[in-house]
């Protein structure tokens, strides 16, 4: 199979399945194909590997959370009674730590990515296997590595590390914490590399580029920051590890060296970061909104460009971080226009969403509410990072709760609802059974309304001054941050349901068809769950992705059903 | 469940020719990401020599230029050895494969033995950033940050020279298992791609390192 195929134009269809009938009694699939511990542990099978991911993915998502219920436990009250401010410190930063290395970054590629990309260009694997079995081991040690930093008392420097405290003067487990994320970023790396070469070389006759679905660009965007990136942050812990060691002075002012090159270097791989967790979201969203409207991507074109574009601007902006750290105001004010750059291609794709969804036949399904939401709160989050990237608007509200608020409306809204929605949207797919549809909706309504009460508070308590990572704050700030421990409650509760119901579907959910959805795509011609090889013929692409019918709605539903 | 046939073929793949190309790229992308890796470094070079050029002058003059460049030949060397040995895996001539990866291999650790010989004259004068750090009798200055990076720098170089002969071990063995043909030799081609690649990082650290501080401010622009 050669990878730039013309397409078959005069090629026949591979059998499509005739109707979505019931299963029968399953075949051998992936999941059945063999039992016992090390055909899970030594597999080399994308799918099999992406279970994996996904299992200790939820783990640390717990670990994390539970990081989570504490801080908004202690903020409840005005005074610091429950945490005291060296433990607070270092509970928010083994939340940071935690959600962005071990969830944020790896959730939808290493599970959703891993499953998916194979399938959706018609491969029977990504390009090295065994690579990418080494990635989830590689990855399983920064967790080991991090889990014992936490067991020897943990780290207070925040996530991001900030030198000099980080390299001279914190007593905590710096060095370690370090190693963890030095290793983790390999895992990271080599399953970027793996996307990359397999979009490159393993797609099926006729799956051209413009025929791929959004999502592989999006994987393939988020290989190339992955790539690009990671290796910074890798080095620049290295260092700080060295620092912290050898004392060998690299971003120590006594010995005439410069912590803001720290900040560089750290924001040069962290800020791209923030669009290696949400490149892939918006490769979730482009397939829920086009398979529950039952209606071709609006503008696939601009959205393939728009997604490199993000990637591409993403690695100029990350100066928008030191706008109070003795950077130029020259530079400053470059940064601050390159960041408002960025948000034009994150605008269209919100734009081409909604457009997809207009006139179309909207079907509110769990993945498809997990959707909406993503589009209500990725926009918040988006707008409030031009407010930010703005100089003058981000010295006000410099380190205050409006930036906590920020991201965590772009990551939390933005990433962990899409992953969510992916989740349900091919849980068919990767088990085989379907999950309960209005306990999917009763928890996606709960997490829109949990996580704006939890989040929204926190852009005016931001606004009116109150900074992050602070164990207590005056009393009038009170009501606002109740407010906010509430929705925090609630919205753990919206995350636990799936938690509980998924795995309860395994075995009591319906049996799915290939194709519950009546979606588009290679992966719903195939079994659910798939063989290990996924397909039984090499598939040959005859079409574009998202080819629903066109025309008007009425003539769309009278073929739906 | 990676299984592979007897061409050595992968089961996922539908020619040695696509097997081929994948690993070429992967390589290649990985390369990319070995660059980015050094490129953190060379930044903070960068950064600090335009802070303290005088520094980065002193310490430079510091270094055994004459060590240096026989480093710089040798390493050259290796990858002329190294292109041969690929040469000849093209050819599936495996024992001249074997013959060519240990000359690269024995060049490589002469390139390390020198390098130790260097790393242990800057012991001797207390070159060694940290505690012990003396340069002309003060302690701790801004050469010192010259020398942390001389000694990040060569050392990652070398560590990664460390993997490369581990990697030509591996070589060597399947080499002697007759294993190349000329439609399957990508694993000698893809190490010889990452020994050429440690080389040119050396291409860069020797002038940088070694002789760019030995002409005097007119080099620094002053």
């Amino acid at each position: 199979m050669s990878s730039t195929v013309a397409p078959h134009a005069a090629a026949p269809r591979p059998d499509l399945p005739a109707t979505d009938g019931h299963a029968v009694e399953p075949r051998e699939n992936y999941l059945n194909v063999d039992y016992g511990w090390k055909s899970w542990l030594l597999s080399t099978d994308h799918k099999r590997i992406a279970v994996m991911y996904l299992i200790t993915i939820m783990f640390m998502i717990l670990v994390g959370g539970s990081f989570a219920i504490l801080l908004r436990l202690e903020l409840a009250t005005p005074a610091g009674d429950l945490l005291q401010s060296e433990t607070y410190n270092k509970i928010f930063t083994m939340h940071g730590v935690v959600m962005v290395f071990f969830f944020l970054i790896p959730g939808i590629p290493a599970v959703l990515g891993n499953f998916l990309v194979p399938i959706m260009i018609g491969a029977k694997d990504l390009a090295f296997p065994k690579i990418n079995l080494l990635s989830y081991y590689i990855f399983l040690a920064g967790i080991t590595l991090t889990l014992i930093a936490v067991a020897m008392g943990g780290v207070d420097t925040g996530w991001t590390f900030y030198t000099p405290y980080s390299s001279t003067y914190a007593n905590s487990q710096v060095a370690l914490a370090a190693i963890a994320v030095f290793v983790t970023g390999f895992s990271s790396i080599l399953t970027g590399l793996n996307f990359i070469v397999t979009v490159h070389k393993m797609r099926a006759p006729g799956m051209t580029w413009f025929r791929l679905p959004l999502f592989i660009w999006a994987q393939y965007a988020t290989s190339l920051i992955i790539m690009l990136g990671t290796p910074v942050i890798a080095i620049t812990v290295a260092l700080v590890g060295l620092e912290r060691l050898f004392h060998i002075g690299i971003f120590d002012p006594t010995y005439g060296g410069d912590p803001v090159l720290f900040q560089h270097m750290f924001w040069f791989y962290s800020h791209p970061a923030v669009y290696i967790m949400i490149l892939p979201a918006m490769g979730v969203m482009s397939e829920l909104v086009t398979a529950f409207s039952k209606k071709r991507v609006f503008g696939y074109h601009i959205m393939a460009f728009s997604t490199l574009a993000i990637a591409v601007i993403g690695f100029f902006v990350w100066g928008h971080h030191l706008f109070v750290s003795g950077q130029s105001t020259y530079a400053g004010v470059m940064f601050s226009v390159i960041t408002m750059l960025v948000a034009v291609p994150s605008a269209i794709k919100v734009f081409n969403w909604v457009s997809t969804m207009y006139r179309g036949d909207v079907w509110l399904t769990t993945p498809m509410c997990f959707a909406i939401a993503f589009l209500g709160l990725f926009t918040v989050g988006g707008l409030t990072g031009i407010f930010l990237g703005a100089m003058g608007f981000d010295i006000h509200v410099h380190d205050t709760y409006f930036v906590v608020a920020h991201f965590h409306y772009v990551m939390v809204g933005g990433m962990v609802t899409a992953f969510f929605g992916g989740i349900h949207f091919w849980w068919p797919k990767m088990f085989g059974r379907m999950y309960p549809e209005n306990m999917g909706r009763i928890s996606a309504a709960i997490i829109f309304i949990g996580f704006n009460l939890t989040f929204f508070p926190q852009f005016i308590l931001g606004y009116m001054g109150m900074p992050r990572r602070y164990h207590f704050y005056p009393e009038e700030w009170q009501v606002l941050n109740v407010l906010s421990t509430a929705g925090a409650t609630l919205l753990g509760t919206g995350y636990l349901l799936p938690m509980i119901y998924l795995p309860w579907s395994l075995k009591f959910g319906k049996v799915a068809s290939k194709n519950p959805w009546g979606a588009k795509g290679l992966e719903w011609q195939i079994d659910s769950p798939p063989t290990t090889f996924n397909f039984d013929k090499v598939p040959i692409v005859t079409e574009e992705a998202y080819a629903y019918p066109e025309g008007s709605r009425h003539q769309r539903e009278a073929e739906v059903v | 469940m990676s299984s592979v046939d007897a061409t050595g073929l992968a089961h996922h793949f539908e020619d040695l020719e696509q097997q081929h190309e994948s690993a070429t790229l992967g390589m290649w992308a990985f390369l990319i990401t070995e660059i980015m890796f050094f490129g953190g470094l060379f930044g903070a070079y960068v950064v600090y020599r335009t802070m303290y050029p005088e520094a980065w002058e002193n310490g430079s003059k510091e270094l055994d230029v004459f060590l240096g460049a026989l480093n710089t030949t040798v390493l050259i060397g290796s990858s002329l050895t190294m292109a041969l040995a690929v040469r000849s895996a093209q050819h599936g001539k495996n024992r001249q494969v074997i013959g060519f990866t240990f000359l690269t291999m024995v060049l490589g650790f002469v390139f390390l033995g020198v390098k130790i010989v260097e790393y242990h004259a800057k012991w001797e004068h207390h070159l060694i950033p940290g505690p012990h750090f003396m340069f002309e009798g003060h302690l701790g200055g801004h050469e010192e940050l010259f020398f942390a990076l001389y000694f990040v720098m060569t050392g990652t170089h070398a560590f990664h020279m460390i993997i490369g002969a581990g990697l030509m071990i591996w070589v060597i063995l399947k080499a002697a298992r007759n294993e190349y043909t000329p439609q399957h030799h990508s694993h000698v081609e893809m190490i010889g791609l990452y020994w050429h690649f440690v080389d040119i990082v050396w291409i860069f650290l020797f002038p940088l390192l070694y002789l760019l501080g030995r002409h005097g401010h007119a080099s620094i622009g002053h």
